[in-house]
């Protein structure tokens, strides 16, 4: 009972979408990153959500259930004069695709402010209701 | 003599209580929409209110115009319609809860129309004030009353 729970349901929402903001912010700054002598290089990582239950059937909060790495290929451009060059002048380069990063970070920004408003109106509510007979 | 004062009060802090549960449901949608399978859950005001008044509309306020399950999700007439029975606050406090209906199919599988859910979670933050201002009103009134000023 109560609109207490709201706090959490928002608060967990609030640590998802910011664990998943973390996880963009990876991988863009990893866009460019070349791969080892090893060959292996940067895989971007993609958060999986899943819904928690909360006390009740009425409030269900999120978690991240595990962060995936991405199954494409890498990037290989050809640049002979890289230090890291194969021996055919080839440079293998992280599989992050700027674009799909960017998008994925307005939404889970938007999220975040969503989740945000919804633990501020609670609050006033609370509040008022904190005054009633007053 | 004093349950002719409160019974407004009463019913009012029933409205209340279903305002409460609504919200927090919105919210749990709200928080699970990036959240993929997860079908988003609301209760049917009306009906909440009926099963709370403990009075016998409850079984004919599931009506058609039902503004949660217009159709049940069926459209087939072997299809096993959607649970939209809905907010029996009256007993223990948890209500059985109906689904939203997908408005844009998403390829995850949510259900929830962020638009739509930002609408009803204000809505019904207008309403729970409204509510909490008649309580105030009728607190007052009560008062005045007593003390016969």
């Amino acid at each position: 009972m109560s609109m207490f729970s709201i706090f959490n349901v928002s608060g967990s929402a609030i640590s998802s979408q910011a664990q998943r903001l973390n996880v963009v912010a990876s991988n863009l700054a990893n866009a460019d990153a070349v791969a080892g002598p090893d060959g292996k290089g940067y895989k971007a990582r993609q958060v999986v959500f899943e819904t928690v239950p909360m006390g009740s059937e009425a409030s269900a909060g999120v978690k991240v259930s595990g962060i995936q790495e991405s199954q494409e290929a890498l990037k290989r451009v050809f640049n002979p004069s890289h230090p890291s060059a194969d021996t055919d002048g080839y440079v293998t380069q992280s599989n992050v695709n700027p674009v799909e990063e960017m998008v994925n970070m307005i939404s889970a920004s938007r999220s975040y402010q969503n989740n945000v408003e919804v633990m501020n109106t609670a609050k006033t509510l609370l509040l008022k209701t904190l005054q009633m007979g007053q | 003599m004093i349950a002719n004062l409160t019974s407004e009060l009463d019913f009012q802090a029933k409205a209340l209580v279903v305002r409460a549960e609504r919200q927090r449901l919105i919210a749990s949608n709200i928080a699970n929409a990036d959240t993929p399978g997860y079908i988003g859950r609301d209760i049917d005001f009306k009906q909440a209110m009926g099963n709370a008044m403990g009075s016998a509309a409850s079984s004919n306020a599931l009506s058609p115009s039902a503004s949660t399950s217009p159709n049940d999700g069926t459209s087939h007439a072997r299809h096993i319609p959607l649970q939209s029975t809905l907010g029996s606050l009256s007993t223990d406090g948890s209500p059985a809860l109906a689904y939203t209906l997908q408005t844009q199919p998403a390829m995850d599988g949510n259900s929830v129309d962020m638009d739509r859910e930002r609408a009803s979670f204000v809505d019904n933050a207008i309403h729970y004030e409204a509510t909490l201002r008649f309580i105030n009103g009728s607190a007052k009134t009560i008062l005045s009353a007593i003390q016969g000023q």
